[in-house]
């Protein structure tokens, strides 16, 4: 059988059925990618609780001030419920919580989007480098990797919080290494992916260096399973700033965190519910609209995987 | 058309029509395919990737991938039975029984977590009536019969090569000694030495026990060294069929002539290749009139008004071009000659 | 098979010292003389001296780490700051009780998780699948501590039905494992679903059909082995974490287990109890994640052939 016969050879590996699906349309990565996202429901859902939570923690001193609505204690009110007056009844000390609530979604999100962006990058280049030099730096580095996975993330922030103390900084440091290795493998596998292919060697051949290469080509093309999986580890690092707090080794009393406040009204659950209740919705609602809109961008970057 | 029904036909399709539903966008992956095949016969279904004809051999095997696939309408009769009116459980008493498929790529198209003895028994407990024992029994003779040794019916899909594991499949499919073979692109995964001896055995075993059977391929050879008949497929549609020696050396169809332009002849001194200019219409928005007629060297300007109904000479040799129209036309002139110069005017 | 069990054992050596060091490293930043604690503010100087020299607590980094994993080898996690017990004693003692409910939530996940992950992905589309997917994410979104207040609101300060905490007999484990589950089952649930998916678009599930496999086989057969591959990793890495991360489950219903104790430990400063507890929690995640790979290799006829 002569195989020169053979009419379209390179075509051979596509199924018919995705090569009629593959319609070229011209338009930007970017623009493609939002405009998935923009017919995904749910993902918009998520896109506007989050809007909403952004609003509440960049104009929270408009919404109630600070030293006279939040901190200040008012025990002639404490463990109100509901009311026209205060929306959401108030706390052990007579404060207004959903004033706190608001104020809380600043230290939420503060360490939520720090946390992940520090884990990012120290991971991210970790991975980077890793994945590209390959050899027994690549050995070194995910070996070490391999020794912070095996400590539950929760576990090993617990225990470098109460090393260090309990504060904001401490807090997004634990927090910020525990989920180091996850982009550190996260980037590593797409570097691999995308280090052997002909563009890199491209650059290679035009004398182009490692750093640039790296920064250049390998960071942007190993951006889309980042993003998906940071939006996911902005929920993750609240949760994990909401379970500290509740146990003590978070944000520190009288400063309103969702975590500790619904820790605070744990003994009063018997008398007064929305103590808990409320902060926990709040935690809850962020955490959704962050996995709607992360599970969104996975589907958006990667319709292949789309289910 | 060919309406009346050959009852020594074993298979006739009647204007098939097949489309894939997603985002809202049509695709008319398979258009008014009609075709018959004699018990016994071997028919080349050719065209490029994307021309339908997988979705051709699923339909015919009603397993089309519902979302997003859905055969809008058409007649399969299959043995005075029409496939298309069937219920499930008949489908399923027919599939792999009756009707065998083979698939294209045998690196995935087995179970990797079960052996292989056991995938040929499974086919065989489903339609005989035999013990687990014989079913076993019988697979190990199956795998024997593809040049495996039975012994190795314990071992996993991995532990094979590409074409053995292709062998593997096509005992599957013969296990329960079916009528008609579906093989879709059998060989097209696997190595050009490989290739050879895997056709050689459907070959082999296909006249052994005379079954009927629809090559998938875009192999010209394959069908020229396999297959009684041919039908070539474009953009959805067959575009010229009939038998191997008519459509090959009275080629008809522009698109097929095309095809065989694109191929290497070692007999002509021509030093290059005449590939077909351009690229498969995208099939959510295919051309007006003839669906070739911006590709084709001979296109005029009613090719892209008309749409060309498919004309068949008494040979039964179909082509659906207007430039064929008036040799059909006109009764007198089945002369090769002629009809090549109205192809070719 | 015995290659593989025992390269994975060995492999697991440095991870376990790479584990320990790393916890051991963390907790030697903790504030505060540990001599001076025990033996009280008061306390003399020399005699606190003496207590340190005693500890070892002057001994080079290097040398307290050897000495902790010496003795940790041998079952030594040294004694308690505050009552003085014997770590292990008090671990080993506790560990039953965070492991019944570390299973029970984990079978809970799995009863719950994988038939309705299947049913999803059958009837992709439909409104079965959307609701499970919407229940599934709640799920996901849920700080476990706060379902596990919402759950003593609701059965036990409401409705007077269960426990709200502590031991008080089989159903005291009821809320703690619903409230453990619920996460896993969640996760499960999406696993499953989008394995079973992947699964049903393959090649040899059409191959199946094509066999004239009845559909109910073809996914209980066919689509189902295959499927539950990588939803056994997630079942075991749920397990491991429900293990190694019940902390906080445990605090909300004062559950005498391990993750109670290290918090307990925490608030008390007694750090010895604090480095074990955490500790002993890795180790035992690691465990159950060597347990999934080998269990891997058993329900996937790939990597046993790799190894055999």
């Amino acid at each position: 059988m002569s195989n020169e016969m053979t009419l379209d050879k390179a075509q051979t590996s596509e199924t018919e059925v995705s090569a009629v699906r593959a319609a070229p349309k011209k338009r930007s990565q970017w623009a493609e990618v939002w405009h998935r996202l923009k017919r995904d429901k749910m993902a918009l859902c998520g896109l506007a609780i989050l809007t909403v939570v952004v609003f509440a923690a960049v104009f929270a001193d408009f919404i109630a001030d600070y030293e006279t609505v939040v901190i200040a204690q008012n025990l002639g009110d404490r463990l109100q419920g509901p009311s026209a007056q205060y929306w959401l009844g108030t706390d052990e000390f007579g404060r207004d919580i959903f004033a706190r609530m608001i104020h809380g979604s600043r230290v939420s999100l503060l360490v939520g989007v720090l946390s992940v962006s520090i884990s990012i990058v120290l991971g991210g280049s970790l991975g980077a480098v890793a994945g590209y030099y390959g050899g027994k730096l690549d050995n070194v580095i995910m070996r070490v990797m391999d020794v912070f996975l095996a400590v539950p993330s929760i576990l090993l922030a617990i225990a470098i919080v109460s090393a260090l103390g309990a504060n904001l900084i401490n807090l997004m440091f634990a927090i910020s290494i525990s989920s180091i290795p996850s982009y550190a493998r996260v980037v590593r596998a797409s570097v691999l992916s995308i280090r052997d292919q002909e563009f890199i060697e491209a650059a290679r051949a035009i004398g182009a260096s490692d750093f640039r290469i790296i920064l250049r080509h390998i960071i942007p093309n190993s951006l889309a399973p980042v993003i998906v999986q940071g939006a996911l580890g902005v929920a993750g690092a609240i949760l994990a700033t909401a379970g500290l707090s509740f146990i003590g080794l978070g944000i520190q009393p009288p400063e309103p965190e969702w975590g500790a406040m619904l820790a605070g009204g744990r003994q009063y659950l018997r008398h007064a519910w929305h103590v808990t209740t409320f902060p926990g919705l709040a935690i809850m609602i962020t955490i959704l609209a962050l996995n709607l809109l992360g599970d969104g961008l996975r589907d958006a970057l990667d319709p292949r995987l789309k289910h | 058309m060919n309406k009346t029904h050959d009852t020594d036909n074993l298979l006739t399709v009647e204007d098939l029509n097949i489309v894939y539903e997603a985002d809202g966008e049509v695709t008319k992956a398979v258009s008014g395919l009609s075709l018959s095949l004699k018990k016994g016969e071997t028919l080349g279904l050719i065209g490029e990737t994307g021309a339908g004809k997988t979705t051709t051999a699923l339909g015919l095997m009603r397993l089309v991938p519902n979302p997003p696939g859905r055969v809008v309408s058409g007649k399969v009769m299959y043995e005075g039975q029409d496939l298309m009116q069937a219920t499930e459980d008949e489908m399923r008493g027919i599939r792999g029984n009756k009707i065998s498929m083979i698939f294209q790529d045998p690196m995935t198209s087995l179970n990797p977590v079960m052996t292989v003895g056991d995938q040929i028994s499974e086919v065989i407990m489903i339609h005989q009536d035999v013990t687990k024992a014989e079913s076993v029994e019988k697979s190990k003779e199956m795998l024997e019969l593809v040049g495996i040794p039975g012994a190795r019916a314990g071992d996993f899909p991995h532990q094979f090569s590409g074409g053995m594991k292709q062998r593997v499949v096509i005992a599957i499919a013969l296990a329960c000694n079916p009528n008609l073979l579906i093989a879709d692109e059998p060989t097209t995964a696997l190595d050009v030495t490989i290739q050879a001896q895997v056709l050689d055995l459907m070959k082999e075993l296909k006249d052994k026990y005379n079954t009927a059977m629809i090559m998938i391929t875009h192999d010209l050879g394959v069908v020229a060294q396999v297959c009684d008949k041919v039908a070539i497929m474009y953009a959805g549609e067959i575009v010229e069929s009939g038998a191997i020696r008519d459509v090959y050396e009275n080629t008809q169809h522009p698109y097929t002539k095309g095809l065989f332009g694109s191929i290497p002849n070692l007999d002509s001194d021509e030093d290059r290749l005449n590939p077909i200019k351009g690229l498969m219409p995208d099939p959510t928005n295919l051309p007006s009139g003839c669906r070739f007629h911006p590709r084709c060297p001979d296109a005029t300007a009613i090719c892209a008004k008309v749409k060309p109904e498919p004309v068949i000479t008494e040979s039964g040799h179909m082509s659906r071009c207007l430039n064929s129209l008036p040799a059909a036309l006109d009764e007198r002139q089945d002369d090769v000659q002629e009809l090549k110069m109205v192809a070719g005017a | 098979m015995h290659k593989f069990i025992f390269k994975r054992l060995i492999l697991l050596v440095p991870v376990l010292l790479g584990v320990s060091l790393l916890v051991f490293a963390i907790m030697s930043f903790t504030p505060g003389d540990p001599a001076q604690l025990i033996l009280g503010e008061n306390a003399p100087a020399p005699a606190v001296e003496a207590l340190r020299e005693e500890m070892g607590l002057n001994d080079p980094f290097i040398m307290r780490y050897a000495n902790f994993v010496g003795n940790a080898v041998t079952g030594d996690m040294g004694r308690s700051y505050t009552t003085g017990r014997e770590v292990a004693t008090e671990i080993f003692d506790r560990f039953p009780n965070t492991l019944i409910l570390a299973a029970l939530g984990t079978i809970i996940a799995i009863v719950i998780g994988v038939p309705v992950g299947i049913l999803s992905a059958t009837r992709q589309y439909s409104w079965i699948d959307s609701s499970s997917m919407i229940m599934a994410l709640l799920g996901v979104s849920m700080p476990n501590f706060w379902l596990g207040l919402m759950l003593i609101l609701v059965f036990s300060v409401t409705l007077g039905w269960l426990p709200s905490g502590g031991f008080m007999g089989w159903s005291s484990l009821i809320l703690p494992a619903l409230t453990l589950g619920t996460g896993s089952a969640a996760i499960i649930t999406r696993m499953t679903r989008s394995s079973m998916l992947e699964v049903i678009r393959q090649d040899y599930i059409r191959t199946a059909r094509a066999k004239g496999v009845a559909e109910n086989v073809v996914i209980n057969k066919h689509a189902l082995k295959n499927a539950l591959i990588p939803v056994i990793t997630v079942v075991g890495l749920q397990f491991g974490y429900l293990l190694g991360g019940a902390v906080l489950t445990e605090t909300v219903y004062s559950w005498p287990g391990v993750g109670r104790m290290m918090v307990d430990a925490i608030r008390q400063k007694d750090s010895p109890t604090v480095l074990a507890t955490v500790v002993f929690l890795a180790t035992t995640f690691s465990l159950v994640n060597l347990s999934v790979d080998i269990l891997y290799g058993f329900v996937d006829p790939r990597i046993k052939s790799q190894y055999a």
